[in-house]
């Protein structure tokens, strides 16, 4: 997988998030370099400051304990955040998905 | 203004205080764990939102709460400045452990005796300057002050108050490590009074840099030491603006008094049917007329007896009446949090409080009569009043 051109990846949003960054439905945001976990939240937050340490710890960059990533059918949460997304993914047939963990109420 | 488990509602009226609109929820399935007003802009109004999965939001109104923003960088502009240094994000809340702070501070007393990092969870509550409308201080969970004087853009850690030698022995009560009160004095700008759970009640004198606990005269059966320095759950602390060296108290289990700003406290709970419990407040004009609603026990968070009761003291405690009429006197199992009371400065002095039932009381008179101005809300975490003119 080459660096290249910078990608579109498309990012699902849970209700809350979108809610705060004031937009609705999917996202598109291009991504320099290879598309990873960490690559596209550094995009989104740099789109979206209000979501800086939503998702991730603003000091530590870690994932917030509630939060996972999904794509493609596939818990990438546990992968490291510099693993390349899924082919689908970057190629935009499959979105990014970050959603809130079903937990309390 | 009313936060609840599940977003923001303010509620309004005119000066009799009868009929009221509703509007919400703002941030709506957010916890709101409080709302106020700043006195020296009445249209300024800052939010604490949050959410175990999400994180802490800060929001801002400055037209009185039709509108908010997070006053941090808005969408589409850099995060950082020109030479590269990051513009502040109100959402930001990090513990100064520079060596600068003096005593740079990782760890406090866990559940099991070990020590444990400062981890940052959320804002308690939020206490505009008196007097800048861009000031405001934020007590936050795990127990620490923070202020902001660009309006709630970024935030910075009063240190000393974690620095001051005692941190360490700090620990969590059922709630979480919070820091839930700030009372900024109105005759002495240096002067700060904060009380956390479960570590007491502290204040400085010289704008935050340094602190010291003030809690000689409490007494707390749950702790090894009962009159420890500090290890003392107070729950909330109250002022009448008139009166700055006056305080009381509702700990854990006692309602207390201190005459001396703190120095030293006297128990005033009288006869009370149980002192255990949460809410305190002050008649706006009155110094000595004091409110608290008795909850039945620490095991068993709910009013006393089935009954939701305020209890009214005239004496500056000791002497307690029970205020009942249009409050409900059977089957009542709810509790009151530690900000959900409030008092407004009309003439006529009134009371407000919610419940984790989802009520919200008023009464125009002191405490004399009460009526709900909503039922059903989300459990209520805080209530807060500003007085228009």
């Amino acid at each position: 997988m080459s660096c290249g051109p910078p990608r579109k990846i498309r990012i699902l949003l849970p209700p809350h998030l979108r809610g705060l960054a004031h937009i609705s439905g999917e996202l598109l945001l291009e991504v320099a370099g290879v598309p990873t976990v960490r690559s596209v939240l550094d995009a989104l937050e740099a789109t979206y400051p209000m979501l800086q340490g939503t998702i991730r710890d603003h000091v530590t960059q870690q994932r917030r304990p509630f939060l996972r990533f999904f794509a493609c059918a596939e818990d990438l949460s546990h992968e490291s955040p510099d693993t390349p997304l899924p082919d689908a993914v970057i190629s935009g047939k499959e979105p990014l998905l970050i959603l809130g963990a079903i937990a309390g109420g | 203004m009313v936060g609840t488990r599940k977003g923001a509602f303010i509620l309004s009226s005119d000066g009799k205080r009868e009929k009221w609109d509703v509007s919400g929820p703002h941030f709506a399935g957010w916890e709101i764990y409080h709302m106020k007003g700043s006195s020296a802009n009445p249209n300024r109004i800052y939010a604490s939102q949050t959410s175990g999965w999400f994180g802490q939001i800060i929001q801002r109104s400055d037209d009185g709460g039709k509108t908010w923003t997070q006053p941090g960088t808005p969408p589409g502009e850099a995060t950082t400045a020109p030479g590269g240094t990051p513009k502040g994000e109100s959402n930001k809340f990090v513990y100064d452990t520079s060596a600068e702070s003096g005593k740079p501070l990782t760890t406090h007393q866990w559940y099991d005796g070990t020590q444990h990092p400062w981890e940052f969870k959320r804002v308690w509550h939020l206490e505009p300057s008196p007097t800048e409308p861009d000031t405001v201080y934020a007590g936050v969970e795990d127990a620490a002050i923070f202020r902001s004087k660009d309006g709630g853009k970024s935030w910075h850690e009063l240190s000393g108050l974690r620095g001051h030698g005692t941190g360490p022995k700090w620990q969590p009560g059922a709630g979480g490590m919070c820091l839930h009160t700030i009372i900024l004095d109105p005759a002495n700008p240096n002067r700060i009074y904060i009380a956390i759970s479960a570590a007491g009640a502290f204040r400085t004198d010289d704008g935050g840099k340094t602190w010291k606990p003030i809690n000689k005269g409490l007494y707390s059966q749950y702790i090894p030491n009962p009159t420890e320095e500090v290890g003392h759950c107070v729950h909330r602390v109250a002022m009448n603006k008139s009166r700055p060296n006056v305080l009381f108290m509702q700990k854990h289990w006692d309602v207390m008094r201190s005459d001396d700003a703190g120095d030293n406290w006297k128990e005033v709970s009288g006869n009370l049917p149980t002192d255990f419990g949460f809410v305190i407040d002050v008649h706006a004009h009155e110094p000595e007329t004091i409110y608290v609603v008795p909850i039945k026990s620490d095991g068993e968070h709910y009013v006393h007896e089935g009954k939701l009761r305020v209890y009214r003291s005239r004496t500056g405690g000791n002497e307690w009446e029970a205020l009942t009429k249009g409050l409900p006197q059977k089957d009542c199992y709810v509790n009151v949090l530690r900000d959900a009371m409030a008092v407004d400065s009309l003439d006529k002095c009134g009371i407000y409080f919610g419940t984790t039932g989802g009520q919200v009381y008023v009464s125009p008179d002191a405490g004399d009569n009460w009526a709900p101005i909503v039922r059903d809300l989300p459990a209520v975490l805080s209530v807060e009043v500003q007085t228009l003119s």
